[in-house]
């Protein structure tokens, strides 16, 4: 898949956006007043920078209101709701922790949940397409749901929690690797099936049928190497989870020393999850490219 | 909307014959010529004159070589274009609710004004089908010809999708699939007609004849050998063999 | 919830209004419906009652509104500034292009007409640009048979009155075998798919001959990947097979061939001519009386065996001739299965099934037919075996006889005009007889005595002066070519630069791109068209062009006069010329102005009347002085060849109840735009098979005026013109050829159809076969500025078969440089595997110059796309005798592009990753095309 700026700025922002939601809504921490200010800031910042990121890539971003309709069918659809709920009970809650200094909690645990809904939604949307085998597994979810877990943890500062997530984070990292690696070639569908000619003998694609690119190639097919994917597994890998993980383990004494660190730890964990979002969309091969001999 | 219907009164289809497709491309232009100037937004060229160009078609036609364990590789011409499958995901995918399969006759279709452009319908296409318009930003796929097939402003012959007409070989059939006493029922009955990708669970109405066993002249050799015994060794034999055989005539 | 759908208009208003015309996308001819909105051109699709196409259209067609409508379209008259070649041109008034061309050429007619070359490429008005050529006074028209297939047509119509496409075509609805030989995809296309269909639908089966299985050899049951240039030996040995079995129809063979014809066997003079009575008519042994007898005598039953004395001279039926040379081992299966890259066993079993299906599953229909001889038969007799074969088999060396093989065994197994076999569209079948014989007599200020182009019947028809100097500037019709029955386009610009056989003053051709892929040797045509004297002055010089569009070939005229696009002018697809007949229909066409050109141009014919007319030309002109026609229109409606017959045979008389024969009708082209842009004169029932026999269709023909007068004839398996030749080399009368090319006449003129193997001097290293063709969505080379079109097609690798890619460890998208005598191209490679596996080939006419076609110069056909035409020469290589022989068939000086044989070797990307040779772009007259596209013109 063409691994569009606008998706991956999209999921990576809005994931660590809805992540911190949901550790703000379950009141971790528990911060008021101007505090509380600059954390729904940078929570509204990523989870709406995020969803409006998502709307580049659109041919009619002015239509986008009407994406709200197709709740009954549509992981997209439901995304789009389940984050304006979330952002406006959320945003409701913040009010509450900002200018009235109390926290509502059956409403912070009603944001946060639409959080995590949000979260899911959005993996959903990528998990429920057959036609791309390394999207279509459980584990997909499972990465979007636990990378937005430990980035929120990350950034609301959940001390304890955060090492834990992130650890967890990475060992689904690793296994959605390890089974999307195998994801097409289990999936059975070949250019065989595609064309129906598979039991006639060794079918490949010959004339493609136009010279010249199209809309499919430029969306489907992208190629990446095999070494170079290595490469950027290992940087997205450490970056995301093994640096974070240093950066909040060593003990480290003063706190601007600490709050540095954790700025990196999240700097780190946001670039590397940036990386693996780029490998999630450039190494996700559509089945469609089998029809142009490409994958 | 983007729920699909329980089932459709018809299954409107195509049924797409690759023993006889010769590759030539006549329904891929047909197809982008009607399309540009009738349903919704014209389908537009990108660099239509440069190093790079690029347009929006809703067919295509690609060619396989095949080759078999024993003789000789074969080609095989294979036009796609959207296979308006009763399970279609691009319907269910759709936020908007512009993409949406017909009651009356299962086509598949976009209604272009609700349409924001995501592509989500195309990434859930296993074949193709849906091309994004560069120019107006809205999904494009085949209608079947939706405006043609019941225009009382052509004439009844005319009311089939314009691939259909312009196919010279006829290796394009246009009918009621869901009607098993339809002409293109029986055709696919009769020949095998397939689905690509079955795996998918699409359950696509378009269905594919495959080509028939090519090669096959030699094994008849045993049966057909007495044709060819020789009527004489000698050319005089032959002549004398001329002689008795003109006597008939 | 309810489903709510959208509701849409499933009934919209389709166009304001269709005007129906003909395509000329390619030169299939279909007839199309224009559907317009406010004036424009909005879409475009078949007729449905057209008797070509049917309402199917091809690629090409469809993609028509892009052609109309072309950044590419020349806008106005040019005259070049810059140098030849440069593209640099000013933009002049139609006054002054025409006063210039008239003050060139004007001249010349009254003083030596021979010095103009008039050539014409895809013209599809040749009855009239010859009848215009003939008037002028120059020997020296042709259009661009000689480089096409000319070896199809000149071997039909010798052996047995017409050949494939517009001659004849297999009788699609009760064929049972059909056998493909040869690249056919670019001629007829639409029919010829329309046929496969049909033979599909009913499961019956097709046998591809090429060694490349693409196209129609895709759809094809059973693939022969031939050796190219072996075609002929592998159809001999069929015949071989099927004679030596008996499987040959002997009834047809003495009714309606020259096999019963008897053969003068003694040395001398008279040796292998036909003998003939007091009429000159040809003598067969008649099995009723015993006795010699004029062939087409009523009654007469004519014997494939006897042979009789005549003083002392012994006379043999063709048929001993041929039994003597074909049941020859030589023909066998196993003698010729190396050299065809067939196994025998296949061709044994190819051979079976021909005679099975011929014999065993022939048709009878319930039609009684009277014949020729007055003989009243009560039923046809099909054998439903059925051929085609176009450029594929032709454009070799040995074509001619290669043709002419084919004919000989489809005439063999009774199949020619018989139900299910081959059938002839009006006005074919037509002997040699019906022809002219050419004509290249210069006289200043007079019109030619006859057509230029004709069948020659002997040295006698050669036009060649006592000298033995050619006449024409192409050679056509001498002994290097005795039977080039179409000209050679290929040779006038090389033999114009040489001065050989004369120098020319003013080339001018018409839609013939010379400098780029009409021609072989394309870089040395280039430098032949810039060539300067001593003087400075250009060797050939004066060039004038007509095209509609900016094509390579522009940059290198003097003068441009800009054509209309097909959608905007007047033209007649005439049974005076090549018309759109089908086996059961006589045909013709027009196109009309559905548009008027929204440019400063004019179409060709009519700029070639107003010429005339300023000329005065014979012809053109009446008595009083005043010209007989305004522009082509008026040509169309009132010129007559001869009384009631003129270019349309539709709507003729008074009244426009008259067909084929009958007064002017001034309202003919409004009759004709009111029937769909044709007309068609069915053939009566009954008339229908046995065309060339039938003395209903003799009758009907005579009344169409397709014939003055009936003329049934026989097949002519022997060529006895062709043996007058061999006579000649062999030191028969006065005409005699040169002694270089005695031998040659002697060898390759064989009155039966032999094989020989090409000449491969100077081939040695180059083993590979390399060929072209043409894709079935472009033709020519207008493909490529469509905008539509190029994006299927925007450039073309070098296919090369699986064995020969492991060979020289190549993979798709690597680059090879791929040489022969002549030059070396670099070029991408793509590996294909159902390919002859000592064959390569690419997309002819993909490559582009830049700056040409309105492309932009980074265009891929100008960086990626390359042409095939840089390592074939018009010329062998030098052989040491101080000859240079030409790259063409012997007999027809058919160009032989497709014996080209190469040498393939890995080779590194080139530098700008461009395929190799590169030239200088050329300066576009018209700019580049514009960036997007979304062309709708309705709301």
């Amino acid at each position: 898949m063409h691994p569009a700026p606008s998706v991956i700025i999209f999921t990576t922002c809005s994931g660590l956006g809805f992540g911190l939601l949901f550790f703000l809504g379950l009141g971790q921490p528990e911060v008021t007043g101007f505090v509380a200010f600059v954390f729904y800031l940078i929570a509204y910042a990523l989870a709406v920078g995020g969803l409006l990121a998502s709307t580049f890539h659109l041919g009619h971003p002015e239509r986008a209101w009407k994406a709200f309709s197709q709740w009954r069918s549509s992981w997209l659809s439901r995304e789009g709701i389940c984050a304006v709920a979330a952002l406006l009970v959320m945003g409701l809650y913040a009010l509450g922790a900002v200018f009235a200094g109390s926290h509502w909690t059956v409403i912070g645990w009603i944001g946060a949940l639409l959080s995590l809904a949000t979260v899911f939604t959005t993996s959903m949307i990528y998990t429920q397409l057959k036609t791309i085998p390394r999207w279509n597994m459980n584990l997909t979810p499972a990465m979007f749901l636990s990378f937005s877990l430990a980035g929120g943890a990350l950034l609301a500062g959940a001390e304890a929690l955060a090492p834990w997530l992130l650890a967890i984070a990475g060992a689904v990292q690793l296994a959605y690797w390890a089974k999307g690696d195998g994801a097409f070639a289990r999936s059975g569908t070949t250019l065989g099936t595609a064309t129906g000619l598979g039991g006639r003998g060794a079918v490949r694609a010959f004339e493609p049928p136009h010279t010249g690119t199209n809309y499919l190639l430029r969306e489907f097919v992208h190629v990446v190497g095999r070494k170079h994917a290595q490469k950027l597994r290992v940087i997205s890998f450490g970056l995301a989870f093994v640096l974070p993980l240093l950066l909040i383990l060593i003990p480290v004494s003063g706190v601007a020393i600490k709050h540095i660190f954790a700025l990196l730890a999240v700097l780190s964990h946001l670039t590397g999850v940036v990386v693996s979002r780029w490998l999630f969309f450039a190494q996700a091969e559509h089945v469609v490219g089998l029809y142009y001999g490409k994958r | 909307m983007t729920q699909l219907p329980q089932s459709t009164e018809r299954k409107m289809g195509l049924v797409i014959d690759l023993d006889t497709c010769v590759g030539c491309h006549a329904c891929v232009i047909s197809c982008k010529g009607w399309n540009t100037e009738n349903y919704g937004a014209p389908l537009s060229d990108q660099d239509a004159y440069g190093a790079n160009p690029s347009g929006t078609f809703l067919n295509r036609v690609h060619s396989y070589e095949v080759t078999p364990a024993e003789g000789h590789a074969q080609l095989i011409h294979f036009p796609k274009s959207c296979l308006h499958c009763e399970d279609a995901p691009c319907v269910t995918v759709c936020p908007t609710g512009a993409s949406y399969k017909r009651v009356e006759d299962g086509i598949v279709l976009v209604n272009e004004s609700d349409c924001i452009g995501c592509g989500l319908c195309a990434w859930s296409c296993p074949y193709g089908a849906r091309e994004l318009d560069v120019a107006e930003g809205v999904m494009k796929k085949c209608t079947l010809c939706v405006d043609r097939i019941y225009n009382d402003n052509l004439p009844e012959v005319d009311r089939i999708p314009s691939c259909v007409r312009t196919c010279p070989a006829g290796a394009r059939h246009f009918g009621d699939l869901g009607d098993p006493n339809s002409d293109v029922s029986k055709l696919v009955a009769e020949r095998e007609g397939m689905d690509l990708m079955p795996e998918m669970g699409t359950k696509p109405v378009n269905k594919y004849l495959p080509p028939r066993p090519k090669d096959q002249i030699e094994d008849q050799i045993d049966i057909l050998a007495p044709l060819l015994a020789p009527v004489a060794e000698e050319p005089k034999g032959f002549l004398g063999w001329l002689d008795k055989t003109l006597e008939k005539l | 919830m309810t489903i709510q759908q959208p509701k849409i208009d499933t009934s919209p208003k389709v166009s304001d209004e269709v005007r129906r015309t003909t395509c000329y996308m390619c030169a299939c001819r279909c007839g199309i419906n224009v559907h317009m909105k406010d004036g424009k051109v909005a879409y475009i699709e078949g007729n449905r009652d057209h008797p070509v196409n049917k309402g199917v259209l091809c690629a090409k067609g469809s993609a028509g509104i892009m052609q109309v409508n072309a950044p590419s379209r020349l806008r106005k008259p040019l005259r070049r500034v810059g140098p030849r070649g440069s593209g640099e041109f000013r933009e002049i008034e139609w006054d002054e292009a025409i006063s210039t061309a008239v003050g060139w050429l004007n001249e010349l007619h009254e003083t030596a007409p021979q010095k103009l070359a008039f050539f014409t490429g895809r013209d599809q008005s040749q009855s009239f640009t010859s009848f215009w050529a003939q008037n002028f006074g120059t020997p020296n028209y042709a259009a661009h048979g000689g480089f096409c297939s000319v070896n199809m047509a000149a071997g039909g119509i010798y052996t047995m009155g017409g050949a494939f496409w517009e001659f004849g075509q297999p009788d699609w609805d009760h064929t049972k075998l059909f056998m493909l030989f040869g690249v056919a995809e670019d001629h007829d296309s639409n029919p010829i798919k329309m046929g496969i269909g049909k033979i599909k639908a009913r499961g019956a089966r097709v046998i591809g001959v090429n060694p490349i299985r693409s196209g129609y050899n895709a759809v094809a049951d059973d693939w022969v990947g031939i050796t190219p240039g072996t075609d002929g030996l592998f159809i001999l040995s069929l015949i071989h097979v099927l004679m030596k079995a008996g499987k040959i129809d002997l009834d047809y063979l003495s009714r309606y061939t020259n096999a019963p014809v008897l053969v003068n066997a003694a040395e001398g003079p008279e040796k292998g001519l036909f003998l003939r009575d007091a009429d000159g008519k040809p003598l067969v042994i008649d099995r009723v009386t015993g006795k010699p007898t004029a062939f087409d005598k009523p009654g007469v039953r004519p014997d494939l065996s006897a042979t009789f004395e005549k003083d002392g001279v012994t006379h043999r039926p063709v048929f001993h001739l041929m039994a003597e040379k074909y049941l020859s081992d030589d023909h066998a299966p196993e003698a010729v299965a190396d050299r065809c890259g067939i196994p025998a066993k296949r061709i044994r079993a190819i051979a079976a099934e021909i005679a099975r299906v011929a014999f065993d599953e022939a048709i009878e229909l319930d039609q009684e037919w009277t014949d020729f001889r007055g003989e009243t038969h009560s039923k046809m007799i099909g054998r439903p075996v059925s051929f085609h074969a176009m450029r594929g088999i032709s454009a070799h060396a040995n074509g001619f006889q290669t043709c002419r093989a084919l004919h000989v065994l489809q005439i063999l197994l009774g199949t020619v005009e018989v139900p299910g076999g081959f059938r002839f569209k009006p006005p074919y079948p037509k002997p040699i007889e019906a022809h002219p014989s050419p004509h290249g007599d210069r006289r200043p200020g007079r019109p030619l005595e006859g057509p230029h182009l004709g069948f020659v019947r002997g040295p006698e028809d050669l036009l060649i002066d006592d000298c033995g100097t050619p006449q024409r500037i192409d050679k056509a019709f001498t002994w290097e070519n005795p039977m080039s029955a179409h000209g050679l386009m290929h040779m006038v610009i090389s033999n114009a630069a040489a001065g050989d056989p004369y120098k020319i003053d003013t080339l001018f051709m018409y839609m013939a791109n010379m400098s780029w892929n009409s021609s072989m040797n394309t870089k040395g045509v280039m430098e032949m068209l810039t060539a300067r004297n001593e003087d400075g002055k250009y060797t050939i010089p004066k060039i004038i062009y007509s095209d509609a569009y900016s094509s390579e070939m522009v940059a290198y005229a003097d003068l441009i006069l800009p054509d209309t696009t097909y959608l905007e002018r007047h033209d007649c697809i005439s049974l005076l010329d090549r018309p759109i007949c089908e086996a059961d229909a006589a045909a013709d066409a027009i196109r009309w102005p559905v548009v008027e050109p929204d440019r400063d141009v004019r179409g060709f014919q009519s700029v070639l009347i107003e010429l005339a007319n300023r000329m005065s030309l014979p012809g053109f002109t009446n008595e009083d002085g005043t010209p007989k026609w305004k522009d082509y229109a008026d040509y169309i409606v009132n010129h007559e060849r001869k009384p009631g017959i003129g270019p349309l045979a539709g709507f003729r008389g008074e009244n426009g109840d008259k067909e084929g024969r009958g007064e002017v009708n001034p309202d003919q082209l409004n009759r004709y735009i009111e029937n769909g842009g044709f007309y068609v004169a069915h053939i009566p029932e009954g008339a229908d098979y046995y065309k060339p026999w039938n003395m209903a269709y003799q009758d009907w023909a005579v009344g169409m005026g397709i014939y003055d007068s009936p003329q049934p004839y026989l097949f002519q398996l022997y060529s006895e013109p062709m043996r007058r030749f061999q006579l000649a080399a062999e030191g028969h009368g006065d005409r005699q050829p040169p002694e270089h090319l005695r031998q040659r006449i002697k060898d390759t003129m064989d009155p039966l159809p032999i094989w020989y193997e090409t000449d491969q001097q100077g081939n040695e290293g180059f083993t590979v076969n390399a060929l072209t063709q043409r894709p079935m969505a472009m033709y020519h080379s207008w493909g490529t500025q469509n905008a539509w079109l190029r994006q299927l097609h925007g450039r073309n690798p070098l296919y090369v078969p699986t064995k020969l890619m492991r060979e020289h460890g190549l993979q798709d998208g690597d680059w090879a440089k791929v040489s022969s005598p002549h030059g070396e191209i670099t070029v991408p490679v793509m590996e294909m595997a159902a390919l002859n596996e000592n064959t390569v080939w690419t997309w002819n006419a993909i490559g582009k110059r830049k700056g040409a076609w309105a492309l932009q110069e980074d265009a891929p056909e100008a960086t990626k796309g390359f042409l095939l035409n840089h390592l074939i020469h018009e010329l062998l290589p030098p052989k040491g005798d101080g000859q240079r022989w030409a790259n063409s068939d012997p007999i027809t000086g058919q160009a032989a592009w497709f014996d080209l044989k190469v040498k393939i070797e890995k080779a590194a990307a080139p530098s700008d990753a461009e395929s190799q040779p590169e030239f200088d772009p050329i300066k576009s007259p018209v700019g580049t095309g514009p960036k997007d596209l979304a062309w709708k013109v309705g709301k």
